[in-house]
Formats: structure tokens, sequence, C-alpha cells
């Protein structure tokens, strides 16, 4: 079953998190670890993927390197730099402003 | 750094597109490692091209990336044809170059504000009044102490300054044998400083150097001449000079771009009004005076002031002339001041050549519509052949703005390659023009520095001319529509209309360029045809001064010394040489009447001048050696038909001056130039050189030689043998001084005749590529007329005639617009007038005969179509 791809511009976040936690992780890893550590239930597609990395790759956030896996086979590497972390903390603490907001919003109502 | 890089993508997308594939292909390659179905990873990835386009679009500036892919682009289909795209580019760039040139001359002589503090609010003061004919004169020279009354009567407003004319003086470093001649300007003290100007070297003049007559002799150099003279020598300040009986001390340099406030003349060395002679004569109008306008002081009131002052001053010295006419008052003293902004500063160059720069620029500006008109011509041609490309593009989802690009990029580039050659060709030609404006001793100078304002021209030039011609060719390829274009039909009534205005505009184009250049060669023709009266064959004047006021008898010794050296036929003397300018007016009264308020010209001469000049004597007799204190004059025929109605004068009298000297007329000659070639001849007496000592004179000298300069060293040394005291200031040819009464008409002429025939080569080959064109898109049409019995003679019609119809209404629209233009640029002409039957058919003819000339390989293309196989192969 496909799950939704509505990640509701929250891809930067999830990028920028999974990569403060964990450097140097390619393409495919970054979407697998999205898809992991949402216990299956948020997926990024390719299609969304690539674009956002790229984009904030030209936006400083993060930098990518060429490298190769253990097969010898290139790959190329995303890691944080500091002006990502920044933002890494803009995104986070304006995700949990708006969930908060829900939260209460849902209890009230 | 993000924008960097995005621009630096741009540069190599290559390297871009092939990372990007590489890690999308890793990305599938990783996703088939850890177990997914090869077919379902990419199936779930999706098309990487499509990926590809958007992460390039994030990853580079999009349009920068299809500029770049347009230049490209356009720039191999300019290289896919060679021989056209050059003969566009090189018919541009004379066009875009000949603009260049005569904007360069315009700027540096009209437009370019002075190097100084606040160019704009500095103004000149000038006089306007009508002369004798009635003809409205702008005069811009003042008596010194009539500037001093209106300095005082602005003081506060505004700072007002009197400067000379630049004029070519002798003075000597060291010895009178080492004279040499610079430019000197007598400027008030305070100028430097109104002009915020800052000494390059030791000091300005200041206010406390201009106080006393004749008691400041102190001189600040030019930079131009500091470096040419002394080669920036620093020692230079102290130094001292001889000139115009004053020894001068060198105080100063003035900086390097500051050359005087007369575009066209580069002043050598800056001295103190207070040491002109000039500051003391109430009659002597010498100084060009200008105001600097304090911040916010507006220039009405001011002018204003300065009328009231102006008007008390001369009123005051009408009262001197108390038998004057009243006429004769008026039009002297009472003309109306004006204060006409002075940014570019003031100089006779920019009187004397604004309207043969307009004129020129008019020429230049045709030359190079003809030749965009070719270009879009060229460019409507290909667009033409290119629809089916253009409407493939379409289908496949080019949207209009960008095929509209991908044209006017090509344009772009075709303008801009000719700009960078017709800037190298004003870089070369403006400067050329300019040494070509040297009349004898007098040539002319001009700074013609390339900086932002030249590559500003430039580029806005090349930019109109881009779209000029781009623009159509472009719209109309971006307007196709494919299904339409791809059929092979389109609407050719469309492309006939546009191919008409191709062939009758430039025409119309080429008439004007034409008409004009007619009318300035015929000036140049009738101004140095005309006859001056006098044989200026073998002729040298030698301009001859004596280190103090003389007597006649030692110049006369000068003179039979010079007689005697070998190869002088005669040798006389006169106040100056016949038409190079000089001049000296005066009122005459004949039988005691108040006198007339027409002007007669008068000239010193020795007895033997007439001869000498082979001036015919028409009654009575010369002057001879022995009665120079007889009051005897010699008049020509336009003295005695206007002063005595055509009688014959020899015997009778006039007088002349305040003290209304009377003089006894003892010959009547025929009339000569005197002045200028331009007047009509005005009357003319000639009188002996008066009993008073003088310092300067100038020997006419008639020579066997064919080559009269080559005299020139032995006169020189001879007139310093014949006496210590005298020297040789300047050497001419009589010849020499009558050309450089013509030198603006012959340059303009010229450059006329140069730009008429670059515009005729232009229109021929547009007209050429037009007809080429249109019958090779009436191959079919021509075919099937030829297959059903039209005969050659009826195809040449069917071809030429529509183009001759468009050629012939373009020139009867570039004659008429001619007529209406030339209104502007009427000073120019010389017993021209733009309704001449002949200056109005040869422009017309000329044009008729070029577009036959260019039908006639249409026509035989068009007579060579087989139709047989033309039939056959649609």
């Amino acid at each position: 079953m496909r799950k939704p791809d509505s990640l509701q511009g929250s891809l930067d976040l999830l990028v920028l998190k999974i990569l403060s936690r964990r450097p140097r992780l390619h393409g495919y890893a970054l979407m697998m670890a999205i898809q992991d550590s949402s216990g299956d239930v948020l997926r990024a597609e390719e299609g969304s993927l690539y674009p956002a990395l790229h984009r904030m790759e030209e936006a400083g956030w993060i930098r990518a390197q060429w490298g190769e896996n253990e097969a010898g086979r290139r790959l190329r590497r995303y890691e944080i730099t500091a002006a990502g972390k920044k933002q890494l903390e803009a995104e986070e603490s304006r995700w949990l402003a708006l969930t908060a907001a829900i939260n209460r919003v849902l209890r009230t109502a | 750094m993000p924008l960097w890089s995005r621009i630096w993508n741009v540069f190599r997308a290559e390297r871009l597109n092939r990372e990007l594939d590489e890690e999308f292909h890793s990305h599938i390659a990783e996703a088939i490692e850890q177990g997914r179905d090869p077919v379902e990873a990419r199936r779930a990835f999706g098309s990487p091209l499509r990926q590809r386009e958007v992460s390039r679009d994030v990853k580079l500036i999009a349009w920068l990336d299809s500029l770049r892919a347009d230049i490209i682009f356009g720039w191999r289909q300019l290289m896919k044809r060679k021989v056209t795209s050059a003969a566009a580019i090189a018919s541009l760039a004379l066009g875009i170059g000949a603009c260049a040139a005569t904007f360069r001359l315009i700027d540096a002589l009209l437009l370019r504000p002075l190097p100084i503090a606040n160019p704009e609010r500095l103004y000149a003061l000038f006089r306007q009044g009508a002369d004798a004919d009635g003809k409205t004169r702008i005069n811009d020279s003042y008596e010194y102490p009539l500037f001093q009354q209106m300095r005082e009567a602005v003081k506060g407003h505004a700072e007002l300054i009197a400067v000379s004319g630049a004029a070519r003086s002798d003075l000597t470093f060291g010895t009178d044998q080492e004279t040499e001649k610079a430019y000197n300007q007598y400027v008030s003290g305070r100028m430097f400083r109104a002009f915020g100007l800052q000494p390059a070297l030791g000091r300005l003049l200041h206010e406390d150097d201009d106080v006393t007559p004749g008691e400041h002799p102190y001189a600040v150099l030019s930079y131009d001449y500091w470096t040419s003279r002394f080669a920036r020598d620093p020692r230079v300040i102290g130094r001292t000079f001889r000139m115009a009986g004053h020894l001068f001390e060198i105080i100063g340099v003035a900086p390097e771009r500051f050359t005087g406030t007369e575009p066209g003349t580069v002043t050598g060395i800056f001295l103190p009004t207070m040491m002109n002679e000039g500051v003391g004569h109430v009659d002597w109008s010498w100084v060009r005076v200008f105001a600097m306008m304090k911040p916010g002081v507006t220039v009405e009131p001011l002018r204003d002031r300065l009328r009231v002052t102006y008007r008390t001053f001369n009123d005051e010295r009408a009262k001197a002339f108390p038998n004057m006419p009243r006429r004769f008052i008026d039009r002297f003293f009472h003309q109306t001041l004006l204060l006409e902004p002075a940014a570019a500063g003031v100089s006779g160059m920019q009187r004397d050549y604004a309207h043969s720069l307009t004129a020129l620029s008019l020429l230049a500006a045709l030359v190079l519509l003809i030749a965009c008109s070719n270009v879009a011509n060229l460019l409507a041609a290909q667009a033409a052949a290119r629809s089916r490309e253009m409407a493939l593009r379409v289908s496949i989802g080019a949207g209009r703005r960008r095929l509209v690009q991908l044209v006017l990029v090509e344009s772009l580039i075709l303008a801009f390659l000719a700009a960078a050659i017709g800037g190298a060709f004003a870089w070369w030609s403006a400067p050329f023009i300019v040494s070509k404006i040297n009349p004898p001793d007098n040539p002319v100078r001009l700074f013609l520095p390339a900086d932002w304002r030249m590559w500003g021209f430039g580029l806005a030039l090349s930019l109109t001319v881009a779209h000029l011609f781009g623009v159509a060719p472009a719209l109309r390829a971006s307007a196709v529509r494919p299904a339409s274009a791809l059929k092979g039909g389109e609407d050719p009534h469309g492309r006939r209309r546009i191919m008409h205005a191709l062939v009758a505009v430039p025409s119309g184009f080429c008439v004007l360029v034409l008409f004009v250049a007619g009318l300035l060669v015929a000036t140049f023709d009738r101004l140095s045809s005309q006859p001056t009266g006098f044989s200026s064959e073998r002729l040298v004047t030698l301009d001859t001064v004596a280190q103090h006021p003389v007597s006649m008898a030692l110049w006369d010794q000068v003179k039979d010394h010079l007689r005697s050296l070998p190869g002088v036929e005669a040798v006389a003397m006169a106040g100056w040489p016949l038409l190079d300018g000089n001049g000296w007016n005066g009122v005459i009264s004949v039988n005691g009447e108040p006198p007339t308020d027409a002007l007669a010209y008068f000239l010193s001469v020795s007895p033997g001048w007439l001869g000498a000049m082979k001036i015919p004597l028409l009654d009575g007799r010369d002057f001879q050696a022995g009665e120079a204190s007889a009051a005897t004059a010699i008049v020509n025929e336009a003295f005695a038909r206007r002063y005595f109605s055509g009688e014959n004068p020899v015997g009778k009298f006039f007088e002349t001056g305040q003290q209304r000297t009377r003089f006894e007329v003892i010959g009547l000659v025929k009339d000569v130039r005197y002045r200028n070639m331009r007047e009509p001849i005005t009357a003319t007496a000639y009188l002996q050189f008066a009993g008073q000592d003088f310092n300067q004179a100038t020997f006419i000298v008639r020579t066997s030689s064919v080559n009269p300069l080559a005299l020139a060293p032995a006169l020189r040394s001879g007139v310093s043998r014949a006496r210590p005291e005298f020297r040789v200031s300047n050497i001419r040819t009589q010849l020499e001084i009558n050309q450089a009464q013509t030198v603006r008409e012959r340059l303009l002429a010229m450059l006329a005749l140069f730009f008429a025939l670059v515009a005729l080569l232009l229109a021929g080959v547009g007209l050429y590529g037009v007809l080429d064109y249109s019958v090779l898109q009436r191959r079919r049409e021509i075919g099937i007329r030829m297959a059903i019995g039209a005969r050659p003679a009826g195809v040449a019609q069917l071809v030429t005639v529509e183009v001759f119809r468009m050629v012939l209404v373009g020139a009867i629209g570039g004659l008429a617009l001619g007529m209406a233009s030339t209104r502007y640029i009427e000073p120019l002409f010389y017993q021209v007038r733009p309704t001449d039957l002949g200056v109005l058919a040869i422009p017309s003819m000329t044009i008729l005969l070029v577009a036959m000339l260019a039908a006639v390989p249409a026509v035989i293309r068009a007579a060579r179509i087989d139709p047989v196989e033309m039939l056959r192969s649609e």
C-alpha cells in the first residue's frame, strides 16, 4: 500500500533532523531512514526528495560529497552544515509550536 | 554564494547533468542492492530525465541557462552562413562606427562638461543683436571695464570670470632667436578657485594676482604644455619667459584634465587678465564672461541685473559718438544680453562646427538605418526559411517568449559583433577627422577620451539597432501557426508588404543621404571656385614683428633687402595678408554728411602692393614711395558703389574715424575678397601705413618658384639679416591661407561623399537581396507563366516593376524629407538651394541606376528558370 507523500512541508525538517543525528547518508539511505524512524508511516518519494535535497544544498544547509560504498560504487553523501543546524532549530521549534497549537485545539474543541 | 554557484553552474551544465544522472543511477542501484525488484525500483523512481530537469532548475538560473543555449545556437546559425553574416556585420559596423565617431566628436565639443567643480552652475554671457543686413548675430566678447562693473553688480550672487580667447603667441624662454609659439589665455585670478581646481605643481593664480594692470607677471602652465614642452620637469617653477613685452614667471601647473574653457583648443599658458593691455580700454572687446552661480541663485533676476549694468555702460559709451545715426548706436551698443548654460565651455569651434556635426550625425544615422534595413531583410528571409523549424519548436512546447528570445539573441550577437568592429572604426576615425581640421598655424586639438559616456552610447546604440532589425522577424517567427506552417502554406501577402517597406525605406534614406551630400559637395565646389580677385600663385606671406615700434624707413630697408634676394619677383607690405581672418573696419562719411551705418573695411598697404597681388587698377594711380604722409586712399568698386553711388571716386574725398580724418581717393581697383569667402564683398579702402612707428606687418613676396615655400628659409634669415631687431613669426603661402577658408567645407564634402558612397553600396546590396529573394519565392509562379507563354521581357517586368515603384516612392519621400530637414543645416550651404533641379534630380537618378544594376542578377535568374524542370520538381 502506498503511504501518503503528504509530509506537509516538513520534509526539510525530517531530512535535517536525520542528518544531524546520522551524518554522511546518501539519498536512498535517507529515504529509508525517514521510513524506518517514522515506523513506516512517513515516506518520502524520490520525486520530492531529490529536489528538496538539491534545494537545501544550494541554500547551504547541507553539503554533499562523493564517496564510495563497500562495493566500490560512487555515492553522493549528504551532511548538515552549521547553517543547516540553525535552520533545523528554527524548523523544529516552529513545528513544536504548530503541533502544540493543533493539540490544544483538538483537546479543547 | 548560492547565487554565484547558480550562475557558475550555468557554465558547467554538462558536468551538472552527469553528476545528477550518476546520483540517480546510484540511488536505483542501491535500491536493487537492498533487495527491491529492479523494475519496481525504476518505476518508483519515475523518469530520470524529468528528475534531472527539476533538480537542474534548482541548481542553476534557468533563464540564464536558456540564454546560454540560445547564444550558442545563434552563433552556430550565424556561422552556418558565414558570408551573409559577415556582410551584415560589416555593414552594421560601418553604420555603428560612423554614429559612434560623430557622437564622440559631438560629445567632446558640445556636450562633455568641463572638468571643474559644479559645471552645471557655469553660465556664459552672450549678446545678441542684428548686423547691417538685419541678420541675428551672437557675440561673446566684452570690454574689460564693462566686465568689472558687471562683476560688482552681481557680487554675492555669482562669481563673474573673464577669460580671453586662446591666442597663439610668440614667446621665448631664452633669446629672441629661440622664439616659439604657444596658446595662451588671459584669465581672471579668481577663475581657478571658482572652478574648484587644485594645482598639479606649485600654485595657481588667485585674486591677488589680478589687481593692478601690468604688475602681476605670473604664469600657470597647463598640464599638457608642461608635459609636451618640459617633460614634466618639476624645476619649471620659477623659470621665466618673455612675451608681449613682459617677463613672466612660471608659478605652477594646472590640474591634468583642465585645458582651458575652449573645446577645440588646448591652452598652454594661463596669465592674469591684468597683464593684458586691454584691461584699460573701454573700447576693446576681448574677454568672454563666465558666471559661476552661487548655489540657489536663479538665472533671470541675475541676468536682469547684468542687463541694467550693460545698458548704463553702453549709454555712457554712446555719448562719445554724438554724430552717429541713432540706428547705428542702437545696433552697435544696445544688444540683448543673454545668460546661457556653459557647462561644456564656449569656443568658436563649437559655433563653427555645431551645424556640421549635426549634418554628419544625420548622415551617419541614415547609413546605420540603411544597414539595419538590410539586416532586417536578411533576418526576415531567414525567418521565413526557418518557419518549419519554429513550427516544430512550438509543437514540442516552446513558448512564444522563448521563440522571441531565440531570434532576438541572434540579432544581439550580430549587433554586438558589429559594435565591436564599429567601435574600433570610431576609435580611429574620430581623431582622423579632428586632424583634418587644421588651418595653417591653428591646428584644432580636441580631447576624445573613451570613458563610460562612449561605452554607454555604444551599448545603447547596439541594443537599439538589434531591436530595430530583430523585433519584427522575432515576432513573426514566434507567431508561427504550426499546423499551417508544417503544411507549407502561409499568407504570401504579408511577406510582400514587408518587402515593399524594405525596398522603399532604405531607398528613401539613401536618396536623403545623396541629397544632403550633393548640397555639401556643391557648396565646397562653389566656395573653392570663388574668384578671390587677386593672384595667389607663388605668393608667400611673412608675418614679421619688430622688437619695438620702428619707423617706415626701417621697414623699407627690410623690404628692399628681400627684393634683392634671388628668386624674388616683387615685395610689398600689408597690415596682414588678405583672407587670413584679420579685419579692421570703421564708419565712412562723405562730403561732411553724418556717417552712414554701413561699415567699410580698411587695410594698410605699401606702394607696390597692388602690383604684387596683381589687383587690377581701374582708374587713378597706386601709392608712391615717399608720400606716406599724404592722406590718400585707394578704394574698391564696392566702395564706389556704396558711398559714391557708383560714380568714379578718384579725386573725391571721404572722412573716417573719430578724428574724422579726410582722405583723398587717388585710385579705384577691382573688388577682391578681404576677410572671408562667404560674405559678399564689402566696401574696402586701402590706406598707407600711418606716419607713426609700428612693430607688426606682413611682407608679401611674389616669387618666381612654383613652390614658394622653398624660399622660406632664405626669406626668414633675410629679414633678420637686413635689420637684427626684425623677426619673422609666421610664414605661409597665400594659397594655404585661401584653402584655410574652406577647411570645414572640404571636410564636410569629403565625409558626405564617403557616406553617400556607403549608403549607395548598402542600398544596392539590399535591393539585390530583396529582388533575388523574391524571384526565389516566386519561381513556381514564374515557371507556370513561362510554361503558358510569357516572354523573358514580361518576366523581367513582373519581377522588377514593383520594386522600381517602391524605389520611386522611397526617392520621393527621401527628397521631401530632405527639403524639410535642410532648413536646420542651412548655414552650411553656400550658393546652393535645396530646390535646385540638379540637386533634386541627381540623387533620384543615381538610386534608380543602382536599382537597375541590382536588378540585373535577379532578372537573369528569373529568365533562366526552366518551366519543365521547375514544375517537375514541385
